[in-house]
């Protein structure tokens, strides 16, 4: 087993392992800061995948503001810890149900997918000379070009939901 | 170990060097931390009693729960906070390779800035803005 081997190894033990941490805990402040943990293991992995750029961002949206959006409707919501309830309890055939599809379909998926792909021009070489946000400026707004503007109307619907579902009713607090 | 390691290869077998240093700050971080509390678990004197672990607040009797319902203002900021830090993330490719995208990279991020434009104003027009 090669360095980057064990390396990967540790990375995906770690992350399914942190998964597991996040949905057991019963107090929710407690899954949140394992969540940001598990956070920084994906940005490690960006990292081996030569994506720089995408672990930077992984830690400054993810870990700095998404985390800080749950830490605000954990807040909200004023969750307590978690009681095992029997409503909750009640509901595990409907999760096994789910899983199953899941896993099915995950293994249909790879299946499909060519685990030594023949390579594409952006070698690891060409992106570390030309610069990794400049290879990706270059690719995303031009040939990428819809998706992006499409993430523009995603993030306007963000805005528009967030602000209807938080206004206050006229005469209602 | 890592050292000996090409930074440059296969996908696969790609090692960012460059980032030894984070790993080291991570880590001499990680000890800041980890270390007073090991030091203080080892060296001071344990000798409680109950009024000594109970909580303290400013010398009274503690009040309520220390969780407490937020105001929904806090959500509508956060998730606004959220939307212009993406904004401004697709910001920054852009700018990087700006002289190489030309005229119409300039309008496809103008259409995008213009789009997130409409909801700034429909939130500062809806009062999200404001705090009472």
């Amino acid at each position: 087993m090669t360095a980057h081997q064990l390396i990967f190894a540790y990375l995906a033990i770690a992350i399914t392992g942190l998964s597991v941490m996040v949905i057991t805990r019963r107090n929710p402040v407690h899954a949140v800061l394992w969540m940001l943990v598990l956070f920084v293991h994906i940005a490690i992995l960006y990292l081996f995948l030569n994506a720089e750029f995408l672990a930077a961002i992984q830690i400054i949206i993810y870990a700095g503001a998404i985390l800080v959006l749950f830490l605000f409707v954990i807040m909200l919501l004023d969750v307590k810890d978690v009681e095992m309830e029997r409503r909750f309890l009640g509901l595990w055939p409907a999760g096994v149900v789910i899983t199953a599809i899941l896993t099915l379909l995950s293994v249909i998926v790879l299946r499909e997918i060519d685990v030594f792909p023949p390579l594409g021009q952006f070698s690891i070489e060409r992106i570390r000379s030309e610069g990794n946000i400049m290879t990706i400026g270059r690719v995303l707004y031009t040939r990428h070009l819809l998706p992006f503007e499409i993430a523009s109307l995603i993030l306007l619907v963000a805005i528009i939901g967030a602000v209807v579902l938080a206004k206050k009713r006229k005469g209602v607090e | 170990m890592f050292l000996c390691i090409k930074s440059v290869g296969m996908p696969g077998e790609y090692v960012p060097i460059d980032y030894i240093p984070v790993i080291i700050v991570l880590f001499v971080a990680t000890l800041i931390g980890l270390l007073p509390l090991v030091m203080g678990v080892i060296l001071r004197p344990r000798r409680p009693y109950p009024l000594k672990l109970s909580p303290y607040e400013s010398g009274i009797e503690p009040v309520g729960e220390p969780r407490y319902r937020f105001s929904v203002r806090f959500y509508v900021i956060a998730m606004l906070f959220v939307v212009f830090d993406v904004e401004v993330v697709f910001l920054y490719p852009w700018a990087v390779a700006f002289d190489k995208l030309g005229l119409f990279g300039f309008i496809e991020m103008m259409i995008f800035i213009f789009m997130l434009l409409v909801g700034y104003i429909y939130a500062w027009e809806k009062g999200a803005l404001e705090w009472d």
